[in-house]
Formats: structure tokens, sequence, C-alpha cells
């Protein structure tokens, strides 16, 4: 029998029963569609949080206060100390390092903002001009932090531009007094409209210089020390130097944890990738699940289709031409399947792009294998039926009343 | 050239042991017209399915065209089935979801022959029967009649030498039944080596040699 005369058959005789392939074709349909869907819905969430880590800035280095590493024991934790401070001075030291491009302290509060009659409550984040240059964030208007020392305060702020807005409805903020808590400050910059990254919105938030911070919400040790590498290659080398240095400085105590952007993309691209895998594996079953249908209805077709079997052995076919018969049907379905699963797959997750913030692509490996896993189990679960077939007597099949 | 020797068939039917075929010797020549007749259980479809290849005999040789087949493997046999053998059956065995010239031309893509001489060779022969303005329609739209010349036109399309009908009138009436036999008949005026399975009583006289069973034995073998 030649292939394409093979596939007609298959198609005319799947036509014919028209309930029982469209069963067959949804229930396949169905398992890749899951498939897509899911592994669509894990990738966008690794893709955003992947997005939320890179918007951060690039090549960063972070110091966080405490040690959160699990390895050996620290003696001076075990006696009660607390970590020292993770100072000023500390982030100047790391910002002379060779491997440093800039850096960055960070202290948050949270603050009722206020001008004449309007307030609400934001973000107040601490730094300094070297902001900027680390987060990567683009005033919009007026200026920003001034660059004098870390250590002077000044009663100036930069507002996000959604503050801006909300609280100077009518005008130009720069310029304007603003009170943060029992503080006046003075409104001299407006950030732009862009960068958004985990816990804070840049549009949001009020800056006002670190030693304003530290002294308005009584903090001796700032919350992070932002660092840029120089290059990328170098985050590894900064994140050890930057160690260093601090132990020196902290009487040779590591008592900070240091972070790269880069292990904690790794991180969680990790998680969400196993996350995704987790999902597929779900979706999954459906197919295996359709599988099992497949197998089911072409058994009932085999012995609905008795009479035919003995009527095709009559003409000469045989044996493994009716198995191939009935096999192609079963692949036919199950690729047919696959192929309409796609479309409601994509076309879903098309729509979950619209409908979520999220990019939710379906990565192409979890695409191609359901579509593989949806024609495998029209094989293998076409294999048993079809070798029934092929293995009926044709004098008792032909018995059969069509 | 058909030889049996000895063919013995037996089934198994519960506890009881059949004997479909016991001791069959027979020789047909190419171009004979033979009625096999008997009573129900005799027999004589049985024998008609071990000349078809369909059944194999327990024990006894059967050449067909000099080759012993019965040591030929499923495979060979389809092959004996589809080059040497046309089928007609009482109940037509026609599939529903095809047209007549699709029915026809079954036992060709079985043996992939190109779609183009299929669709020529069966048109020529459904001309043949008479059925070219049906050739289009699924059996459902024939008669019981037309039905059976597509089958028998079906059973010609690999151009065979044997033609095994079975019953090939017992579920037509009078008429249609009277327009296959002579379509049979003219067949085998043609050439073709005709054996048909019948109570037809009609067909009985008709046919150059009855061959009557009973029994699962030849009881009577007469040319007439």
């Amino acid at each position: 029998m030649r292939p394409l005369d093979l596939l007609m058959f298959a198609g005319q005789s799947l036509r014919r029963a028209r309930m029982r392939s469209s069963m067959m074709l949804l229930a396949v349909a169905i398992g890749v569609a899951a498939v897509i869907m899911l592994t669509a819905l894990g990738e966008g969430a690794r893709r955003y949080v992947t997005s939320e880590f890179a918007s951060l800035g690039t090549n960063l280095v972070i110091v966080i206060p405490g040690r959160t590493s699990t390895g050996g024991v620290n003696p001076a934790l075990m006696s009660g100390d607390t970590p020292r401070d993770l100072t000023l001075g500390d982030m100047e030291a790391v910002r002379r390092l060779p491997t440093v491009a800039d850096a960055a302290p960070l202290v948050i509060g949270q603050g009722t903002v206020s001008s004449g009659r309007r307030e609400r409550q934001t973000s107040v984040l601490g730094t300094t001009a070297n902001w900027l240059n680390v987060r990567q964030w683009k005033l919009e208007r007026g200026v920003f932090l001034p660059v004098a020392q870390s250590d002077r305060g000044g009663s100036v702020c930069v507002l996000g531009i959604r503050v801006a807005r909300e609280l100077y409805p009518d005008g130009d903020a720069v310029g304007q007094w603003l009170r943060i808590g029992d503080r006046r400050f003075r409104v001299i910059g407006i950030m732009g409209a862009e960068g958004r990254s985990i816990g804070f919105d840049a549009q949001d938030v009020v800056m006002i210089p670190v030693a304003s911070a530290l002294i308005m919400y009584n903090k001796t040790s700032l919350f992070r020390i932002l660092i840029q590498a120089r290059d990328r290659d170098l985050m590894q080398t900064t994140r050890v130097q930057v160690i260093d240095v601090l132990r020196k400085r902290h009487q040779n105590e590591q008592d900070v944890t240091v972070v790269t952007q880069d292990a904690m993309l790794t991180t969680f691209n990790g998680i969400f990738a196993a996350l995704t895998a987790a999902l597929a594996g779900i979706a999954g079953i459906s197919l295996l699940v359709a599988g099992i249908l497949i197998m089911n209805v072409m058994l009932v077709a085999v012995s609905q289709r008795t009479a035919e079997i003995g009527l095709l052995k009559a003409l000469g076919a045989k044996p493994r031409q009716i198995t191939s018969m009935f096999l192609t049907e079963a692949i036919l379905l199950a690729s047919v399947g696959a192929l309409i699963g796609l479309a409601v797959g994509e076309t879903a997750t098309a729509v979950m792009r619209r409908m979520l913030p999220i990019d939710a692509v379906a990565p192409r490996w979890a695409t191609l294998a359901a579509i593989g896993i949806a024609v495998l189990s029209g094989l293998v679960f076409g294999i048993l039926p079809a070798l029934r077939a092929a293995r009926l007597d044709p004098v008792l099949a032909l018995a059969r009343k069509i | 050239m058909i030889e049996l020797e000895a063919i013995e068939r037996t089934f198994q039917v519960g506890d009881q042991s059949v004997h479909a075929l016991d001791n069959v010797t027979l020789t047909i020549r190419d171009g004979e017209y033979v009625a096999v007749m008997g009573p129900s259980g005799s027999g004589k479809s049985t024998l008609l399915n071990v000349l078809g290849l369909l059944d194999k005999p327990n024990s006894g040789i059967y050449k067909l065209g000099g080759i012993d087949t019965t040591h030929l493997d499923d495979n060979q046999q389809a092959q004996v089935r589809s080059a040497q053998v046309g089928f007609v059956f009482q109940t037509f065995h026609l599939i529903a979801r095809l047209t007549a010239a699709e029915n026809i031309e079954l036992p060709m893509l079985l043996a992939g022959v190109p779609a183009k001489e299929r669709v020529a060779r069966a048109a020529a022969l459904i001309a043949g029967v008479g059925l070219t303005d049906r050739a289009h329609h699924r059996p459902d739209q024939l008669s019981g009649g037309q039905r059976q010349r597509v089958a028998i036109a079906r059973a010609l399309v690999m151009k065979p030498n044997l033609l095994l009908a079975d019953e090939p009138t017992g579920n037509l009436d009078t008429v249609s039944g009277r327009e296959v036999i002579d379509l049979l008949e003219k067949l085998n005026r043609d050439g073709y080596t005709l054996i048909v399975v019948t109570h037809d009583p009609l067909i009985g006289a008709r046919a150059r040699r009855r061959v009557v069973m009973r029994d699962g034995k030849v009881i009577e073998d007469a040319a007439t």
C-alpha cells in the first residue's frame, strides 16, 4: 500500500466515525494545549522575575548587613553579639575598590508625605547621587540628589512621577516644599516614568539624601549597599574584594552577606525552570490519559469494523498492512489533535500575554515535547488495537454482519 | 488448476469436534463452472474458505496452479489471494463509507497500484457491470443487485483466475439474482474458473459440474 493511500484511507474511516474521532481529537488537543499553556505560564513567571532582577541595574553586587550563610558557626553570633553596622564609611571604602564602577547606599523607610492638604503614604529611599548610575534610573526634570559627601544630609528630595502628580496636581513640583513626617524638604527633581523593580516602583517613591534618611528613621546601619562592578566578568572578583574590605573594617569578622545579581538570577532561573518543568509534567499526564483514550476508542473501532478487516484480508491485505492501517489512524488522530492543541494553546497564551503582566510564551522544548508525546502516544497506544485487528481470523471476521 | 488431496478440517465447538471437511479430494480444472451444494453445515462454505486460502486445512494438500499453498505463511497466502482469487459474498461486504468506485479500487489500493491506474481500471470494470452512472454512489444508495455487481467488479479487479462466490444470490430477489448469475456465467465463458456455493437449485442445474456435500464429505460429483 502506498503511504499516501494509507493516509487517505485512514482519513476516510476517521471522518466516517465522526463522534469517535472528535472525542479523541479533543482529548489530545486538551493535553497539548494544557502543556503549552502551563509551561507558558511558568516561563512567563520566570521571564518576569528575570527581567525584574535585570532591571535592578547592570553588574550589580549587593551588600546586606548580617550573615545569612548557613555554613559553619559564628562564635560572635553564638555569644549574642549583633552584626556590626553597615556604615557610610563602609560604602566609601568599597567604592574605592578598583573593580567597582560606582556604589550607592540605600536606607528604606515608609513615610507620610504631604503638600498642603494633600498627603499619601509612600516609600522613602535614602541614597546619594550615585544611585542614578547604579540603578540606571532616569531623571525626568530638575536635578538629582546632591553629589555632596554622603554623610552630609540635606533637606532636598526627588519625587517619583506619580507622587509628584498626585501631590502637585496643578503645577510644577520642582522648587516646592514637601513635608515628610515632621520635616520639610525642597523638591529638586522628578524621576522618569520608567524603572520598576522588585520592592518598589520608581514612580511611587520619595528619595532623600542618605544621611537625612538615617537621622529621620533613627538608623545607624544602611539597609543595603548597591555596587556596580566595572565589568560583568569582574562581579565575582568584586564580591570577594568587597567581603575582604568589609571584614577588615569589621574587626576581621565577616558579618555581611554579599550577593551578585548573577547569582540571584541563576537561582531564580533555576527555581522557575524547575517550576515550568513540573507544570509540563502535570500537563503531560493529560497526554497520557489521552493516549489511553486513543487505545480504548481504537479497540472499539477494531471490534466495530471486524467485518471490514475480514474483507480486507479476503482482498489480499497482509497482516502487517492491517496493522499499519490502524496505526496510521491512531497516529493521524493524535497528530491532528496535537495541531489543534497547538493552535488552542498558542491562542490562549496570546490572550494571557494581553491579560497578565507576564510575557507568557511556551518554551520551544515544551511545545515540541507536547506534540512529540501526543504523536508517540498515538503510536504506542495504537499498537495493541492494530495488532488485534491484524490477528483476527478472516473467516470469523467475515461472518460478522457489517 | 485446483488440486485438493485428502483435505481435513475440524473445528472445536465446545467439547465437541466438528468435522467440517472430511477427507475431501477434488480436482478442478481452469475455466470450470462448479456448483457446490448441500445442506447447511455440510462443509461447503469451509471448502470455499479453504479454496480461497482464508482457512487452513488441518491436513491434506491444496495445490493452486501447481503450487502447494498449505506451507505458505500468512503474507504469502495474502499475496496469492490478492493475485489469484476473487471473492463474492452473500452479504456483498462493501465498505459503507466508500463509493462503488472506491470499493472496486480497494484490492488495488492494498496491492499498491498507482492512483491513476486504479481509477482507470475501476472505471472500465464498473462500465463492464453496467453501473457507470452509479460509480460515485455509496452502497446504501444502491439496490441489492447493484451492490452485488459492484462486489463482482471488485473481485475481478486484480485479474484473478479463480472466482469464489458464496451464496451470491442469497440476499437478492429473483430478477436481480438472475442478473448476477448471468454476469457470473458470462465471466466463466470469458475464462474465469467459477466456483459457486449455493442452495439455489436453479444455479445447481445450470452449472456444468455439481459437487454435493454432506457432513464434510463429497457425496456426489457429477458433470451435468
